[in-house]
């Protein structure tokens, strides 16, 4: 098993360094130049200059990547091109932010729908199960801009509880930043909960139908007991993939939320590099958002690896 | 009667969509006493021996009936009471071991927790217990046997903790749901052996359900024959072994009796073999799965292969078909050599030898109409096509003794023996010369694996066929082969023509053929008997 | 797959869907007004001249919602339909070749599944720009690498069957074998895959007109209304809500459908 989970930690690493490669390849694709093309209609040749300078795109690409990636590492992604600030400092703060709003949600989200897939799987086919199935298809399938600005129009607007934009000043107290971010990620929650609570009761009822459960109701046991003791031990691993896969997805559902709050997270700092084609922040943005995806992963498999008995007590 | 501990009456079990799965059953059993229900697959042994459990599985409902346990009818009880008897009072031992067990815990943990879940026994008291019953079943280390995980012990040790997972409780009724029939023939006589032990030793009754009539009228003192869901005959043991009254209960008896067969001879044609198989073996990394074969076919002859899991005889088969590559020697065909792998035979090569499967659900496209698979060969090899194809199709279907009117049906409309026809059907539509089929009988019950045999007999007459018969059962191979190998391990260990093979004095040859059960009382007694006078290991 | 009159709400659901695409198709004889044409004020509420109102700069908001379904479903089906024919496709390559050729493409897609796919889609666009093709061919790529792994594992388990086995031992070329053989087992799950990227796709094209990074103005496309009448929330205008609505009815719609098909049946 050892080998095992280092063989994943090792194609981790592998993964992270490839997509390091592509997203800086990504940005660098353009056909013809890319100075020409991010300046269009402001080309002079000074402006050019100054730009491939900045760039350094006069060395050669690998070179580039690795004097990137080098500086990456070490938490620099180099200078912005829209504010000429460094990048670290703008996204570090933002990335914060995001954090924030990501964990509060993941905190909220995972006990709730872990428990209530259990519950559900528990009770299969009462009125919970029904409600629960019917209310996360619901939830999948409508956008996450639509649950938010729904929360925004009763929560803010007609009952005027909370506000509609998350704005975050220095000066708040936690109580007010709180409340300043209710909204954001109660909509966060909704969202990644539905898609977290379907995989969990699937794969708890994926579980339910070994053989090895009907024996235990051969043997007497009660349902709970079944369910609690036989099964969730064997859905553990199968649990795990799901709420790291949907804690990713939280990453993605974080960027248009941030959208609809107007929340100064790393999300809207990366939609902004996008419509503004600042390349060191986009990469930066990417970078730091492709990682934290990477790293999810390649833990939760790792978790599954250690979880599974068959693994765990060789022969 | 009073002294019955279960008795079901007039059960009648329905699915969820209306189908009768079980009616009119009657059944009684007294303390000590093992009933055997036979039926061929669907007949309903698998939903009676649940429902003395009063339990149904998900889309079957008991509709109608009394289970009386001790004297008391348990499907008027509470869902609660009901709990309370499984396991306690009616304990179930089911067909796959490795199905039946937690893989997430250890042995001991989840043979304990029916005693301590009821609360009839305190944690130290049941583990005891455990590992008394270790020690009667002959498991290796009974103190720490408990410790290990599903995975980690073999199936027939796997097989002997479910037996000690069941009497746990000392349930007054144990239901064994074919027990050995996923295991090896040399194994199936330990367990059983162990089963009448352990019975006799704490007097459970039991009901024990098998599609092989002539093994369980070695543990059993009546059987009840079921066929479609209804009783069809029952009686003692012994009468219905010797003297059975209905048809079907003959029928079944005759089948797997050895005795009136003669041994074919081999057509004595004194042509050069069709196929030969000289020193050829087959490696899979570093595991040798055929070593050193070798052996030869004749025209219009049945050569059985025959051995346990791992002998290596389904290699064999996959190895001169081109399915796998060889390691060593070579395959020669006609005369002429083959070439190791499929895709470097002619088209003629590959014609000549045909193949069918063990599991005709597999080997049919689900997709397609019989008449398209049938015909799909005409076409391929013969260049036929259109209304010729199809003409040429209906012909073979009707010579494997199938009607027309199923040319249209899509594989999943068949029955199991119609679509081992369809099958047969495909294989002749090449105008093979010789036909290797691996296993096909097994996975059918055993009336209707004789009529696919009588069948290929009758085939082999009319076009001077060559079979290379893959099978693990002995009778099978009494019945049709002309000439038997024997393999071990991936080795050769005995072959010539049938009568001899069978009578030959190789000790694992001799071991197969021992523990091939016959139907006749006392057999088991006798094999055992014979085993404690040569020390045999466990598995 | 399930037997008997479908339950209600998945009635409900398809009547939803063939709706909406009805209107969308009928656009230019049920709208009331072009696309880019300024008839009326700022955000105006329901009336008879404006059946939804009107958006940000005075445009009719029901006509802008039934071209901009041309445009937003429009594109969703072609992105759904190269993420399809080439995922499929080459899952069943990697399925039917097995050995080296799958290892390598599977290592490859893993990789770019290990991203998620609004950071690659971002990536992209920030630099080949928002236009049409870019967007379907980008999303389609993405996309591709999900069938791609839904169609393999499919794939690779009908040819494991021994009818493949068959048709290979008779000298069938792997043409015959892919086409006849698999493909006709694997169609059913990857139709119902394709139902449900249909959905994703349409979500993710509109999440990104909403981010203004999908189709661009003044072409109409809900994800980008959705972002142009945002501010009107906050003056208790619902404008942003009705095009969000149609996409979430769209997709509640297919995916009701889509369930319903696996035989499923609210929750059991």
């Amino acid at each position: 098993m050892k080998r095992l989970l280092l063989e994943r930690a090792g194609w981790g690493l592998l993964t992270l360094v490839a997509i390091s490669a592509l997203l800086f390849a990504a940005t660098n694709l353009l056909p013809g130049d890319v100075a020409e093309a991010l300046l269009g209609q402001q080309a002079t040749p000074e402006a050019l200059h100054n730009i491939r300078a900045a760039l350094g795109l006069d060395q050669p690409a690998w070179l580039r990547y690795l004097h990137w990636l080098g500086g990456a590492v070490h938490g620099d992604f180099g200078t912005s091109l829209a504010s000429g600030r460094p990048v670290a400092a703008q996204l570090l703060p933002r990335l914060g932010n995001t954090l924030l709003l990501a964990f509060l949600a993941a905190m909220i989200s995972v006990p709730l729908a872990v428990g209530l897939g259990v519950l559900s799987a528990i009770r299969e086919g009462g009125v919970l199960d029904r409600l629960v199935s019917v209310l996360s298809l619901v939830t999948i399938s409508v956008p996450e801009f639509f649950v938010g600005y729904i929360l925004v129009a009763v929560f803010a607007v007609q009952l005027g509880w909370l506000p509609s934009i998350a704005l975050i000043t220095g000066g708040m107290s936690f109580a007010q930043r709180l409340g300043a971010i209710a909204l954001p990620v109660a909509t966060l929650v909704i969202v990644v909960l539905a898609h977290m609570l379907r995989m969990t009761r699937a794969s708890l009822l994926a579980v339910m139908s070994a053989p090895f459960i009907e024996m235990a109701f051969l043997k007497g046991l009660s349902r709970s007991t079944v369910v609690v003791r036989h099964a969730l031990p064997n859905a553990a691993a199968p649990i795990v993939a799901v709420v790291a896969l949907n804690l990713g997805y939280l990453i993605v559902g974080v960027v248009v939320i941030e959208a609809v709050f107007v929340y100064p997270g790393a999300g809207q700092l990366m939609v902004d590099a996008v419509s503004k084609r600042d390349l060191p922040l986009i990469q930066a943005c990417g970078l730091v958002f492709a990682a934290t995806y990477v790293v999810l992963n390649t833990l939760a498999d790792m978790l599954v690896i250690y979880t599974n008995p068959r693994l765990r007590h060789a022969r | 009667m009073a002294a019955d501990v279960l008795c079901i009456r007039n059960l009648r079990v329905e699915s969820t969509t209306g189908a009768v799965l079980v009616d009119d059953i009657d059944l009684t059993l007294a303390r000590g006493e093992v009933l055997g229900l036979i039926g061929e697959s669907g007949a309903g042994k698998s939903t009676v021996g649940l429902a003395a459990l009063t339990f149904g599985r998900p889309g079957c409902r008991i509709v109608a009936g009394q289970v009386l346990i001790h004297g008391k009818d348990a499907l008027t009880l509470s869902a609660r009471a009901r709990r309370q008897l499984r396991g306690v009072r009616v304990a179930y031992i089911a067909q796959s071991a490795a199905a039946a067990f937690n893989p997430a815990m250890t042995l001991l943990d989840q043979i304990c927790e029916g005693p301590i879940r009821h609360g009839l026994l305190s944690r130290h008291e049941a583990r005891a217990r455990a590992i008394e019953t270790f020690r009667v079943l002959e498991l290796p280390d009974p103190e720490h046997f408990g410790e290990r995980y599903p995975h980690q012990v073999s199936g027939g040790q796997l097989q002997r903790a479910m037996t000690a997972m069941a009497l746990s409780c000392r349930p007054d009724v144990l239901v064994l749901d074919e027990p050995t029939t996923a295991l090896d023939v040399t194994t199936q006589i330990e367990v059983l052996a162990h089963l009448k032990e352990l019975i006799a030793l704490q007097g459970t009754a039991a009901l024990y359900i098998s599609h092989d009539l002539a093994l369980v009228a070695q543990i059993a003192d009546r059987i009840m024959v079921l066929r479609h869901g209804k009783a069809v005959e029952s009686g003692p043991a012994r009468q219905l072994l010797e003297a059975p009254r209905t048809d079907y209960a003959r029928a079944l008896v005759a089948e797997r009796s050895v005795a009136s067969v003669q041994s074919r001879l081999p057509p004595d044609t004194g042509l050069e073999p069709l196929l030969v198989v000289d020193n050829i073996s087959v490696r899979f990394g570093r595991h040798e799965a055929v070593r050193a074969a070798r052996f030869a076919v004749g025209r219009g002859e049945t050569v059985a292969v025959v051995g346990e899991s791992g002998s290596g005889k389904t290699t064999l088969a996959m190895a001169i078909c081109g399915k796998v590559g060889l390691h060593g020697g070579r395959v020669r065909f006609q005369g002429a050599d083959l070439a190791p792998g499929y895709p470097g035979r002619s088209r003629e090569e590959l014609r000549r030898i045909q193949l069918i499967f063990q599991l005709p659900e597999m080997a049919l496209n689900p997709r397609q109409t019989v008449a398209r698979i049938v015909a799909r060969p005409v076409e391929f090899y013969f260049g036929l096509r259109g209304a010729a194809a199809r003409d040429r199709a209906l012909e073979l279907l009707e010579a494997v003794g199938l009607d027309g009117s199923l040319a249209q049906r899509l594989p999943g409309q068949l029955s199991g023996g119609q679509r081992q026809r369809v099958c047969i059907a495909r294989a002749l539509a090449a105008r093979p010369d010789l036909i290797i089929c691996d296993e096909v009988t097994a996975a059918l019950d055993p009336l209707v694996a004789e009529e696919i045999l009588k069948l290929l007999q009758r085939l082999q007459q009319q076009l001077a066929l060559s079979f290379l018969f893959i099978t693990h059962d002995l009778v099978t191979v009494r019945r049709i082969a002309h000439r038997v190998i024997v393999m071990l391990r991936g080795e050769i260990v005995a072959s010539g023509e049938s009568g001899e093979v069978f009578a030959s004095n190789h000790p694992y040859v001799e071991r197969l053929v021992a523990a091939t059960p016959e139907p006749r009382m006392g057999w088991l007694g006798e094999v055992l008997h014979e085993r404690s006078l040569i020390q045999s290991p466990h598995p | 797959m399930t037997s008997g009159r479908p339950p209600a709400l998945t009635l409900g659901a398809v009547a939803a869907v063939s709706l909406i695409v009805l209107a969308v198709l009928m656009a230019p004889w049920i709208a009331p007004y072009a696309e880019q044409d300024f008839t009326g004020g700022v955000w105006e509420p329901i009336s008879a001249a404006h059946w939804l109102g009107t958006d940000n700069l005075g445009r009719d908001l029901f006509a802008r919602l039934v071209y901009g379904g041309r445009n937003t479903i429009g594109v969703a089906i072609v992105t759904t339909a190269v993420a399809v024919f080439l995922g499929g496709a080459l899952g069943l390559t990697a399925a039917n070749a097995g050995g080296w050729i799958d290892n390598v493409m599977s290592r490859c897609i893993d990789v770019l599944l290990s991203v998620p796919v609004l950071i690659s889609a971002l990536m992209v666009l920030s630099v080949l720009g928002s236009s049409v093709p870019v967007l379907m061919g980008t999303i389609g790529v993405l996309e591709a690498a999900r069938v791609y792994v839904v169609a393999r594992s499919v794939a690779r388990n009908v040819a494991v069957q021994d009818f493949v086995a068959v048709a290979r031992l008779r000298g069938e070329g792997p043409i015959w074998v892919v086409f006849r053989e698999i493909l006709p087992n694997v169609l059913p799950p990857l139709m119902a895959e394709t139902g449900l990227r249909f959905c994703f796709i349409l979500l993710f094209i509109a999440s990104l007109g909403f981010l203004g990074l999908g189709i661009q103005p003044p072409a109409a496309d809900w994800g980008s209304m959705v972002r142009e009448n945002a501010q009107a929330i906050y003056f208790a205008r619902y404008a942003p809500l009705y095009p969000a609505a149609a996409i979430a009815m769209l997709t509640l719609g297919i995916n009701l459908s889509v369930d319903w098909l696996l035989g499923h049946s609210n929750g059991r």
